[in-house]
């Protein structure tokens, strides 16, 4: 299991020391060397970091890192991996959760708290319960007051109780749901606009202000449901929507999703956390829509010169608006000038980038738009020749890609006296470009 | 509020400061103090003379301040023991706090403080906190027998702590039981043969519920746990992968990979043929494609377990290639390990695309990713043979941009790719000989001298070539001064007349001016080869060589196997067993795949049909009756009778000295038998002798839709004592359709029971879908062995010695050979002439042969002239094998 648990800043300075466990090092000398030569090894590093897992001096540290912060975790035993990095993205995120954005400052400023956190949270470097929402309720910062014998109980049933990340006895006045279907849409596309690989990522994240302890079920146009009820002879879903379902190739859950329900029926039932949350992951592959085609045209003249033409089609209905378009060509390294011409938007060349940076505020279904550029080579006698990175897009669309529809999120609370009705619920979909690459 | 400040207190005399402040009388002082001290304690700075004052601190009621003092307890309190004691009390009166927290809090602390006097007193509290009414607690109390026996096992023991923590997997709180299981596959660890978990299937299925409702951390710590039992037979095995499939839509990856785990492990338990078998496979794959859109840690976790699983099971993942292309911003380290897989999933379904991408990364910035990407289009021409003439022209385009380690990588290859496929692609050697002057690494430059010396009767100028090389002969390092050295020989061998100098300079280079013994070595041989015998040399040097084998870097069986058991780990991460890289007990204990049980009834059942009428199907009873002969053969753990180094054809070919060169004495009467063929599985073979060592040449071929692995071999007692000196040497899976020849090695040392006929072999040959039984007459010649010359004084005495009833004749009819042909033939399979004499027109030839134990046979074979059928005399001490060696004068001669 893990042995001990570090935060260094970017200069390579211990800002937190956990040890659990003697084996790694033995008393504070031996972890001072340990923590120096992770330092030594992989912080300082010339090279680039060529693997997340290290051995050194027979230990192994399994490191991440968030801004200008590294977190590491030691061990001499043959630890989980994947469970240890999980552990530390979940620590970020408590973290993030309790002060915000991990900067040195704010680690330096909430040490005490981190400190605190890493006892509940890692026991013998196994990880407990680590639901921010469990833990909010008593690691505070302000001491434990007076709280009753009851209120101590509740907290420790939640902590480690089968639902660990709501409490009792939540209310509100007006039982709220925000439902966002947020897509990440992947393409790599070959110069000839041939697709080499695409697929979605997607994301069901929500907000919910429920009252009580409330049973909810999430529907969705997932085709293995819809094929199960268009056996019935439903064919109205069908003539709705023209695309009536999808083809999920995977999806993982909250852990509040019954899964072995999942399994069976294929239903998403779950007692949701209290505030946000993400409800699921998915991916598909089949039948996505591109929003955008980009089509490359680089021609080299010479030694010293490049054209480059680059068209962006828009690909969905012309009422709908895509926002923050943003088209990035690469240039060569030698590069001393360019000279743009785009028919819409703002065009700049980032000398400290190397790229052409495109933006484009908005643009409607169904058009196109072009930019071109001359760049100017200084003549070098180089023999490698430049490599030619993809133009990468990005974009936001107001619909789902992979075209997922939420058919329905149902709540049911039998104690308290409010029904499905009651429940204001908002649902929206934002599509993103992921990695919208293509080669040129 | 801010605890920045604490981290900048610089200053002189901090110490003492500090002191004055733990002692102030007011409370919020000495938390300010404390937290200086832990601040400090962080940095790396010596804070342990504070100890007594930071102790004095820790009866409070805030419960922030208490932690903090905790905390320096942890850290301190094993250099200063004494001291650690004064704590014990508090942390005693903590464990009776109503709070539940603060009990949990004490127990967990005092684990962790590890002082020999602080454990005695920690029983007594951890007694009560393991039977607490509060699962926090519990839950608690639970790791603290963990931490407790890594400090002194035998009080855990002792004390009945692990009946305890055996009663909590029962407990009705899943975090509990999911700690206990922790705490449990911990300790276990360290006493690999006590079944201290008790996995039975009552507590599997306690394990199986806890499983549906405790925390992520839990559900990993029990997936984990599952993936150490063995299910008793497949049904058991089925309802637990049931349960245990709805984790693979856990958003936590780490559940998903434990899962897989488990699901992995269980699937050997499973009929193949079944329904639900391949409903798992399928659902394998999507939950490991899900595994890559993750964090890129958790990706390159995902991958390095990914190359196993396609090692294993490569129906699992082979319809996937597209997710292992290499994204532009992927990290380096998620790169190479996609390439790695591409490379394993290449297929000729999939070739255009995978060529497609693997030029494109050769274009990229990353040196060792370049690298990488022009060896994996080297390996696809190697493995899909289809392609091969599309890499090698892509790597032709690779080599025209000239960027120097792409041409050097591509040179490397291209050798590969010439061994593979002989005689098909030297046209390129012009291209390749352009780039001679930019080589600078030693594989390439090797590579290359290797290139032009195999085909230097094509290359109007290998001499100069290679010439060009000989100048800074004792600058190169050892690998390209022997090729060069063998590249020379072979230039010398090809075309004599012109580069008799330049033999004569390497070989004074290699055997007088170099102290490497093995250059040296290499140089005398040649020396002495050309010198004596330049056609035996010719023989030697410019033999066939082995093709090489399509698959490399496959890790070896029964390694994948073991680590296919630590999916998720660092194990598979490191892809070494745990042992390579975990000190002291723990890890130590090797884990295996289960092997399906069931199975041995069948073994038994077949090997009844084999051995003959006497065992009857309905009598299971019998197998013990069936003594020596069923243990045997049912004994299929087959490890490695007798060591005897396997040289890898891929190794051969590096060296190509000795390589097949000497091979020419064999030449047996090897008419091909089809040995076997049932389920799939086709064995076809003969035996052979090659340089006084026997061979069982076989070839095997899988005719099934799935691949074969763990291939392995044993005979059963035999009248020669034949046994497999080594194990079978199929190390690869052998894909559907494939076909692979393999030589297995074998010896006359085994355990010995006479057979009826005499020359029957019993075999048996397992695989990862059942047990094959064949029986197999052995051609005598193989056991001739080389000195069954005898001299012709001994030979006459020992003729009139041999009574004359063991002198048995046959008749060799339709046969045309003069007599000299056939002592020749006869002397190819150790049957040596020792005299030849004409009486009235006829043909006499005396001969004697010896096998391998021992017993000589003497022989008169008459030959006269215009008939056809000659007469054979055999006189033997042990005339039972005459007629075995008769039949073997029959083949030869025939063939």
């Amino acid at each position: 299991m893990i042995g001990g648990l570090f935060i260094y800043n970017h200069k390579g300075e211990v800002l937190i020391s956990r040890v659990y466990r003697d084996d790694i090092g033995g008393p504070l000398n031996g972890v001072m060397i340990l923590l120096d030569a992770f330092r030594v090894n992989v912080i300082h590093a010339r090279q680039q970091v060529r693997s997340p897992v290290t051995n050194i001096a027979r230990t192994s540290f399994l490191h991440v890192k968030r801004s200008n912060i590294w977190l590491a975790a030691a061990t001499k035993q043959n630890v989980n991996a994947t469970m240890v990095f999980e552990f530390l993205y979940k620590m970020c995120d408590v973290m993030a959760a309790y002060f915000g954005k991990i900067s040195e400052e704010n680690v330096k400023n909430n040490f005490v708290l981190i400190y605190e956190l890493l006892d509940e949270i890692l026991d013998f470097g196994y990880p407990q319960n680590s639901e921010t929402g469990a833990l909010k309720t008593f690691i505070t910062q302000q001491g434990i007051k007076s709280q009753t014998k009851e209120e101590q109980s509740q907290i420790t049933s939640q902590v480690t109780g089968q639902i660990g990340w709501r409490r009792e006895g939540i209310k509100y006045r007006r039982n709220e749901l925000f439902l966002d279907v947020l897509e990440s849409v992947n393409l790599l596309m070959s110069p000839q606009g041939q697709v080499l690989s695409a697929h979605v990522s997607g994301r069901v994240v929500m907000k919910s202000y429920l009252s009580g302890m409330p049973e909810c079920k999430f529907g969705m146009n997932d085709k293995i449901v819809i094929d199960k009820q268009g056996k019935g002879g439903g064919s109205e879903d069908v003539a709705k929507s023209g695309k009536q379902s999808i083809a999920i190739d995977d999806c993982t859950f909250h852990q509040c999703v019954r899964l072995s329900k999942f399994d069976t029926e294929r239903s998403i039932s779950f007692i949701p956390p209290d505030g946000d949350y993400e409800l699921m992951r998915y991916r598909t592959t089949k039948d996505i829509i591109l929003p955008f085609r980009v089509i490359p045209l680089v021609r080299e003249v010479g030694r010293t010169r490049l054209e480059v033409k680059v068209v962006i089609k828009s690909n969905f209905k012309s009422s709908l608006l895509a926002q923050k378009i943003e088209v990035r060509i690469p240039t060569p390294l030698t590069t001393s000038g360019v000279q743009l011409i785009c028919m819409k938007g703002k065009a700049k060349y980032k000398a400290s980038e190397n790229a052409i940076v495109w933006k484009v505020k908005r643009m409607a279904g169904m058009k196109e738009s072009q930019i071109s550029a001359e760049i100017e080579l200084l003549p070098t006698n180089d023999k490698k020749k430049w490599a030619r990175p993809p133009i990468s897009m990005n974009f936001e669309v107001p619909f789902a890609p992979s075209g997922l529809k939420v058919r329905y999120l149902k709540v049911f609370e039998p104690k308290l006296n409010y029904s499905d009705h009651d429940v204001i619920k908002w649902v929206r979909y934002i599509g993103r470009s992921g990695i919208y690459e293509t080669r040129c | 509020m801010t605890d920045s400040k604490y981290f900048t207190t610089n200053k002189k005399g901090e110490i003492f400061e500090l002191k004055a402040e733990l002692n102030n009388e007011k409370k919020e002082k000495r938390k300010e103090a404390v937290k200086k001290v832990i601040a400090a304690m962080t940095v790396g700075k010596d804070v342990s003379s504070l100890f007594p004052d930071v102790v004095n601190c820790m009866q409070t009621d805030n419960l922030e301040l208490k932690k903090l003092v905790y905390l320096y307890l942890m850290n301190y309190a094993k250099s200063q023991p004494d001291m650690a004691i004064m704590a014990v009390n508090s942390f005693v009166k903590d464990c009776e706090d109503p709070n539940p927290l603060i009990r949990a809090l004490a127990v967990r602390t005092m684990g962790c403080i590890r002082v020999d006097k602080i454990t005695e007193y920690l029983c007594e509290p951890l007694r009560k906190c393991l039977k607490d009414e509060d699962p926090y607690v519990r839950k608690t109390a639970a790791v603290c027998v963990a931490k407790l026996h890594d400090i002194n096992a035998q009080m855990v023991e002792d004390q009945g702590f692990l009946d305890s923590l055996r009663d909590l997997i029962a407990d009705s709180n899943p975090m509990v039981v999911a700690n206990a299981v922790a705490a449990l596959s911990e300790i276990s660890e360290s006493h690999p043969n006590s079944n201290l978990l008790d996995l039975n299937p009552q507590n599997i299925n306690k394990l199986l519920t806890a499983l549906n409702e405790c925390t992520e951390w839990g559900q990993i710590f029990i997936l984990d746990c599952l993936s150490n039992y063995n299910p008793k037979d497949e049904r058991e095995a089925q309802s637990i992968c049931e349960r245990v499939t709805p984790r693979l839509s856990h958003a936590n990856s780490a559940v998903v990979l434990s899962a897989v785990k488990v699901l992995m492990k269980f699937l050997e338990l499973l009929p193949k043929d079944s329904d639900y078998y391949n409903t798992l496979l399928k659902k394998l794959s999507p939950p490991l494609v899900t595994l890559l859109s993750g964090e890129p840690e958790v990706q390159y976790v995902a991958l390095r377990n990914i190359n196993l699983i396609v090692q294993k099971r490569p129906e699992i993942l082979k319809q996937e290639i597209k997710v292992f292309f290499v994204k532009y911003n992927d990290p380096i380290y998620v790169k190479l390990e996609k390439l790695d897989i591409m490379i394993r999933l290449a297929s000729q379904a999939n070739i255009a695309q995978v060529l497609a991408e693997l030029k494109e990364y050769a274009t990229e910035v990353d040196v060792d990713f370049v690298r990488k990407a022009v060896r994996a289009i080297g390996r696809c021409a190697i493995k899909v043979e289809q392609s091969a003439e599309r890499c090698v022209s892509t790597l032709l385009d690779l080599i025209q941009t000239k960027v120097n380690y792409v041409v050097q990588e591509a040179i490397v290859v291209i050798r590969d790719i010439f061994r593979k496929y002989p005689n098909k692609y030297e046209s390129i050697i012009a291209t390749l000989c352009e780039n001679l002057d930019s080589l600078d690494e030693p594989d390439a430059r090797a590579a290359m001298i290797w290139i032009v010396g195999e085909y230097a009767e094509r290359i109007d100028n290998a001499d100069e070539l290679l010439e060009s090389f000989l100048e800074g002969f004792h600058d190169e390092s050892t690998q390209v001064q022997l090729t060069l050295l063998t590249a020379i020989v072979k230039l010398f061998l090809k075309k004599p007349s012109e580069t008799q100098e330049l033999v004569q300079q390497v070989l004074s280079l290699a055997t007088q001016d170099s102290d490497n013994p093995d250059l040296r070595d290499r140089g005398y041989i040649y020396w002495r080869l050309l010198s004596t015998d330049p056609v035996t040399a010719k023989e030697v040097v410019l033999s066939e060589k082995p093709l090489i084998s399509e698959e490399t870097d496959l890790i070896e069986p029964t390694l994948l196997d073991e680590l296919i058991c630590h999916i998720g780990s660092l194990a598979s991460v490191y892809h070494k067993p745990p042992s390579a890289f975990v000190e002291g007990s723990h890890g130590v204990h090797r884990k295996h795949l289960p092997v399906q049980h069931s199975r041995s009834f069948e073994w038994a059942a077949s090997l009844l049909l084999v051995s003959g009428p006497a065992a009857a199907m309905d009598q299971p009873h019998v197998i013990p009756s069936q003594g020596d002969l069923l243990g045997d053969l049912l004994n299929l753990d087959l490890g490695p009778p007798v060591n005897v180094p396997q040289i890898s054809s891929m190794q051969m070919g590096a060296v190509d000295l000795l390589g097949g060169g000497l091979d020419s004495l064999v030449s047996l009467n090897t008419h091909i038998l089809l040995l076997m063929k049932a389920k799939g599985l086709e064995i076809s073979g003969t035996f052979s002798r090659r340089q006084g060592h026997m061979y069982m040449d076989m070839t095997f071929t899988n005719k099934a839709l799935q691949h074969m692995t763990d291939f392995a071999v044993q005979f059963n007692k035999n009248s020669f004592g034949m046994i497999p000196t080594s194990p079978l040497p199929v190390h690869t899976p052998l894909m559907p359709s494939q076909t692979i020849e393999v030589s297995l090695p074998i010896n006359t040392i085994g355990p010995v029971m006479k057979m009826d006929p005499l020359n029957n072999l019993q075999v048996a040959v397992k695989n990862n879908i059942d047990v094959f039984y064949f029986s197999v007459l052995i051609p005598l010649n193989i056991f001739f062995v080389e000195d069954g010359k005898m001299e012709r004084q001994v030979f006459l005495a020992t003729w009139k010695d041999i009574p004359n009833e063991n002198e048995l004749q046959y008749q060799i009819k339709e046969c045309h050979l003069n007599a000299d042909t056939v002592s020749g033939k006869l002397q190819g399979n150790n049957i040596f002439t020792i005299a030849k004499r004409n009486v009235e027109g006829q043909d006499m030839l005396y001969q004697s042969l010896k096998l391998t134990n021992g017993i000589w046979i003497l022989a008169e074979l008459r030959i006269q002239p215009g008939n056809p059928n000659y007469t054979l005399s055999l006189k033997c001490r042990a005339p039972e094998v005459s007629q075995y060696v008769y039949q073997t004068y029959d083949s030869v001669l025939k063939t």
